[in-house]
């Protein structure tokens, strides 16, 4: 099929740039074998609404979240009047998992969507728990002290959490919010790269990264990545900034973006030029058909997305099978 | 198998915000009307609620300055002296700023005071927030002009920079600018003060300031970068400015 041999394709490039020494300029490396026409500093890239060269895009969007790092909950908070956390619910909701899953948040910087995953989790093996025990009430004496005896040696899995984010100063702010709400176990913070994860094929249930893809340089690698560490049956889902489809809605939507949020960047975070730059990724980003498109190309199947608030965020899901 | 470093991803010291600017000088943001309006609105709730955030006065003062800077800026431009500056555009920074043949001076004379203030009050000049939402560039520069001369002001006035030396220097400059920004200041500083304090203030540190601040030359239009060695007395002479009935208690370099 096309899409495997693609894969296959791409994955035997990936392997050739790994025998190279990845230097000092980070994502895009160049190797003297490059197999495209042009080099890496040639491709240029948006950042925003500026052209950059796509070497220096990684390099600016990481300054741009170790500034707004401490301020980033906040921030979120004031920007959306709240409505982010509503939309990250929504998430979890559409995902549904249940207790044992793996779950991998990519560009999951200070964590909102792992906490919500394990509390769900949580949740659920205590609602599982309380089933089985009224329904242990109900049996003779005799089925009782015939179940001790089954009861398994290693107890149910785990559900656990990676969080995995290329910037240091997010994972930071994460690790001290998790902290503070008492949240250890079975989570982990892991530093990486999207379009180059540091885990082995095949590894993890859910793999989601909300509010984050927007800001990777070649977002097709980190699809491929995507599809590579989710194990077969494996759920990819996307919560991302979308175009609005209503007239009236995106104009109010627009003069809201570009005429509030780099004034609230301003006050609350003394940062304009970063929010500047959040307002114009946002309008840079496929649409939401185009988004499907990619991620089917991609490789993965059953590719549907959900609108949220009219089409300001986007809610993509995708299998592996 | 983690093949890339993060930490290695910044090769060059360029700043974010100094790469690529699309305004009239460094650091400029052009902004709308909207924009203006919505950050002086925003800056004003915040300075109010953390006076500790100057970046937030700087940006009010900024966003509600207009007019007071273009009488400012003519002013300057009908004095000789505030033309020179106005077109050599002279800064104060710490980098500019010869610190060991200031030290050298004379006690009394004008440069030995104002490093001896930056010292008591472990102060420096290169504290100032940079001009960002001034859209026209030589009123940017004399925004700028007025932060940076605002801790010579303190030597000027003779005034330390507890609440009540503050708060005198915003009356003065109040009445010699016509910043809303100073005036705001004004206005709400003294809410900060005990009632002795206040009582100074109203009775004879305020009038003082705010009539000195009146009579005295646009203290934006001096060169003070060449007037070092002057006595201190004699500049404040030549600037019309008396000297303070009462010094507030500066609080001492333990």
């Amino acid at each position: 099929m096309a899409a495997s041999v693609r894969l296959l394709v791409r994955q035997a490039i990936r392997l050739s740039h790994r025998n190279i020494t990845v230097t000092a300029t980070g994502v895009s490396a160049r190797p003297p074998c490059r197999c495209f026409s042009e080099s890496a500093e040639e491709r240029s890239t948006h950042f925003g609404f500026e052209t950059v060269p796509e070497a220096e895009k990684a390099k600016r969007v990481y300054k741009v979240f170790e500034n707004v790092a401490q301020k980033y909950d906040i921030m979120n908070d004031a920007m959306s009047l709240g409505i982010h956390r509503l939309w990250k619910d929504m998430l979890l909701h559409a995902m549904h998992p249940q207790p044992g899953a793996r779950l991998l948040d990519v560009a999951g910087g200070t964590g909102d969507i792992s906490f919500r995953f394990l509390e769900y989790v949580r949740s659920q093996r205590e609602r599982q728990q309380r089933r089985a025990v009224r329904f242990g009430q109900t049996l003779s004496w005799q089925d009782i002290s015939n179940s001790y005896s089954t009861i398994e040696t290693d107890g149910p899995r785990e559900s656990t959490a990676v969080v995995c984010d290329i910037n240091k100063e997010m994972l930071k702010v994460g690790k001290e919010k998790a902290e503070s709400l008492g949240i250890t176990a079975g989570l982990s913070w892991v530093v990486g790269d999207a379009e180059e994860l540091p885990f082995d094929d095949d590894q993890f249930d859910i793999y989601t990264i909300a509010f984050g893809i927007r800001n990777v340089t070649h977002i097709d690698q980190a699809l491929q990545e995507a599809l590579r560490v989710l194990k077969p049956g494996g759920r990819f889902m996307c919560l991302e900034f979308s175009k609005v489809t209503n007239p009236l809605l995106a104009r109010l939507y627009d003069a809201y973006s570009f005429q509030m949020i780099p004034v609230l960047g301003e006050v609350i975070a003394g940062d304009w030029k970063s929010y500047q730059y959040l307002v114009e990724s946002i309008r840079k980003f496929p649409s939401q058909e185009e988004f499907k498109s990619m991620i089917e190309d991609a490789g993965f199947y059953c590719v549907q997305y959900y609108n949220f608030t009219g089409g300001v965020v986007a809610l993509h899901s995708g299998f592996k099978l | 198998m983690l093949l890339f470093c993060v930490q290695q991803l910044h090769s060059s010291s360029t700043e974010f915000t100094n790469i690529h600017y699309d305004g009239l000088y460094p650091g400029h943001i052009p902004t709308t009307a909207v924009q203006k309006a919505l950050l002086s609105i925003g800056s004003g709730v915040a300075a109010l609620q953390n006076p500790y955030r100057h970046d937030m006065v700087a940006v009010l003062g900024e966003t509600t300055g207009h007019l007071a800077l273009i009488k400012l800026r003519d002013r300057m431009r009908n004095d000789p002296e505030g033309y020179a500056v106005l077109t050599e555009r002279p800064r104060i920074r710490l980098s500019t700023l010869d610190l060991t043949k200031m030290a050298s001076l004379p006690d009394g004379s004008f440069g030995r005071e104002y490093l001896r203030f930056l010292e008591d009050n472990d102060v420096t000049p290169d504290s100032r927030a940079d001009v960002k939402f001034v859209d026209n560039e030589e009123l940017a520069y004399v925004m700028q002009r007025y932060r940076e001369v605002h801790d010579l002001l303190h030597t000027l006035l003779g005034m330390p920079t507890n609440m009540l030396g503050e708060v005198a220097v915003k009356w003065f400059e109040a009445a010699q600018t016509g910043l809303p920004m100073c005036a705001l200041g004004a206005v709400l500083g003294p809410l900060r003060l005990n009632a002795s304090r206040l009582q100074s203030l109203f009775t004879s540190l305020g009038p003082w300031a705010l009539q000195s601040g009146r009579r005295a030359r646009c203290v934006l239009s001096i060169f003070y970068e060449r007037r070092w060695e002057q006595s201190l007395e004699d500049l404040q002479r030549e600037l019309n400015i008396e000297p303070p009935p009462i010094i507030p208690k500066a609080k001492k370099k333990t």
